[in-house]
């Protein structure tokens, strides 16, 4: 304690450097912050994918439909507890920018698939009663300022209902919430049946198939039983655990996590230079003062603590500043209002950011520091 | 009672590289200086006054010989615990006092007690009593770009001081001093060594600065020539 003011004071020395080189560490972690709320936005449903889920889909793409006739097939096959049918609606809310995922599911069977999307029990049932109901994420509802009882008018895009109508009305009967932040609670949900029987075309199909195994350990092989089980029908099928169905949908858009990895290390490489820089230059301008040091008594190491010390404190402050903005300006909200359903700061990122506060003050203090531990006092206090 | 002799240097041999070269800056010499004494090193630049006073300082070690102060063998300490004993027995004055401008007098004073075991409250009472003796208590909280040249050196005194150390040595302390000034720090100098019984060896050019001390030697080619009492 008693060395914190000779560390202190030295921040004195050239307050203007000291300030901009912070002033570069706060930045960094703010966008490391920003980053990091992006990449698992991106990221949203892989780590909370469920082991004993897996999802069935068209063996060329996405969009290619499924005969709902292989939901009895499949949910034939041992190990296999239940499936819901699940389709892409892609309509509009009021405006193209209102954009958030419009899912067609069988309500029981979902909810039973996913217990993580929390639904109170007269909702649940509500739903089960209503053919034109529908269950939000509550933050999408408070998105729109809906309530439950609110009848949400969705324009149709390529999902268009029988007659000369274009639009689809659904009554919001309950709101969903996650039983965990990752959980996506932007999206809205309604009935398969509904859509179908008032669907101008499409009848009997479905867009994919949501399984819930009995046994996870078994799940690599039942998504190959299955896949046989279609193979050489007009519609084949493509089975893959739920995690890799997420991965590879996040990854339409290309790897955003190493994008961000890749953005953050230039950028962590760049303050590197910079904090390391600024400590070898005030090192370098203290030569005759460490040699004074020394000569009263400071021991090399001591030296060599003091200085790791001083670029340590740069980093703890502007570390810590530039954190607490980042998670200040994460938690006001996702920038894109609404394309980001999943924004906040994660927790394991937090923790990797104090990581970084740390080794940035170890590696750019480890140069000057040893330096300081290596510089002869005799030579430098002949260079006064 | 402690022994009269304070230091004992015998057949001390400094030599530096450069290059392939080696240059001899001490050679076969031998000092005794005992403890109260005020000795000052005299000789023209090069002939290795201030190498001698590195060595007494335990900034540098002898290429050969043996360097031994107030009974220990410094010759043969690491560097880590050449700090350590410094930091107990040496007070250094330096020519250009060598003060730490982000510090105030105070603080600076206060440097060599931040490596003992001393509570704040001792450390500023220390402080404080040796900015009474250099006659700056009403400067204690400038920061040395605001004292002039003789107040940073008694500055400097009172941070050489601050710990009792056993042995003070001063490198041209007035060098850097109108004659006026210097004279008020050799005099405070000449003080401790009589008041306060302080063993003071002074490296210094000018006659005058040496002659406030009790003993003067002249150093020529590393060795040291003439010795006259004051």
């Amino acid at each position: 304690m008693k060395f914190v003011r000779l560390i202190l004071s030295n921040f004195r020395r050239h307050k203007t450097r000291t300030l901009l080189t912070i002033l570069s560490i706060i930045v960094a972690f703010v966008l490391f912050g920003y980053l990091a709320a992006i990449r698992k936005a991106f990221q949203m449903g892989v780590s909370l994918a469920g082991a004993d889920r897996l999802v069935v889909r068209h063996k060329v793409s996405l969009i290619q439909p499924l005969p709902q006739s292989y939901q009895a097939q499949i949910e034939r096959i041992d190990g296999i507890v239940t499936s819901s049918q699940a389709a892409w609606f892609g309509g509009i809310y009021k405006d193209e920018r209102n954009f958030f995922a419009q899912i067609a599911v069988e309500p029981e069977r979902f909810l039973a698939i996913y217990p993580e999307f929390i639904v109170p029990p007269a909702q649940k049932e509500a739903w089960m009663r209503t053919r034109t109901g529908a269950v939000a994420g509550r933050k999408l509802a408070e998105r729109f300022g809906w309530k439950v009882g609110d009848r949400i008018p969705i324009q149709a895009t390529f999902m268009r209902p029988k007659g000369n109508g274009n639009m689809w009305q659904f009554d919001l009967v309950g709101l969903y919430d996650g039983s965990d932040p990752e959980i996506d609670t932007t999206q809205f949900f309604f009935r398969h049946d509904y859509m179908d029987e008032n669907r101008a075309f499409g009848q009997g199909q479905t867009g994919w198939y949501y399984i819930k195994v009995k046994d996870p350990k078994h799940a690599e092989e039942l998504a190959k039983r299955i896949d046989e089980t279609f193979a050489n029908s007009p519609a084949e099928t493509k089975t893959e655990t739920e995690k890799a169905f997420v991965k590879g949908f996040a990854e339409q858009m290309g790897n955003i996590g190493a994008i961000v990895v890749a953005i953050l290390t230039a950028v962590f490489f760049t303050i590197l230079l910079v904090a390391g820089n600024t400590m070898s230059q005030a090192v370098r301008e203290r030569t005759a003062e460490l040699g004074v040091l020394k000569a009263v008594g400071f021991t090399d190491v001591q030296v060599l603590m003091l200085v790791l010390a001083e670029s340590m404190l740069i980093s703890v402050v502007g570390g810590v500043i530039g954190v607490a903005i980042g998670w200040l300006t994460v938690s006001a909200g996702d920038p894109t209002h609404g394309a980001l359903p999943v924004f906040f700061f994660p927790p394991e990122d937090m923790i990797a950011a104090i990581v970084f506060i740390v080794v940035l003050g170890l590696i750019t203090g480890a140069l000057p520091a040893l330096q300081a531990l290596r510089l002869n006092a005799v030579e430098a206090l002949r260079r006064e | 009672m402690p022994d009269k002799r304070l230091v004992t240097m015998r057949n001390v041999e400094k030599l530096f590289h450069r290059g392939s070269e080696d240059i001899r800056v001490l050679n076969n010499l031998d000092l005794d200086i005992d403890r109260g004494e005020f000795l000052a090193l005299m000789g023209p630049s090069g002939s290795g006054k201030s190498t001698l006073l590195n060595l007494l300082a335990g900034l540098d070690q002898p290429t050969s010989g043996t360097v031994d102060v107030d009974g220990e063998r410094i010759d043969r300490m690491n560097r880590r615990q050449l700090a350590r004993w410094r930091a107990r027995h040496v007070g250094f004055v330096f020519q250009f006092y060598n003060l730490l401008p982000v510090l105030s007098a105070e603080r600076n004073i206060e440097l060599p007690l931040l490596l003992t075991s001393l509570s704040a409250k001792d450390r500023k009472e220390h402080v404080h009593s040796v900015l009474k003796i250099v006659g700056l208590e009403h400067r204690a909280r400038h920061t040395p770009q605001t004292l002039s040249g003789g107040e940073q050196q008694r500055v400097g005194i009172a941070r050489a001081i601050v710990t009792d150390p056993t042995l003070i040595l001063a490198d041209e302390p007035t060098g850097d001093l109108d004659r006026k000034t210097g004279d008020g720090i050799l005099d405070l100098l000449q003080a401790l060594n009589r008041q306060h019984r302080k063993t003071i060896v002074m490296v210094t050019h000018d006659p005058h600065a040496a002659g406030h001390a009790k003993r003067r030697l002249y150093m020529v080619d590393g060795q040291l020539s003439s010795e006259m009492a004051a």
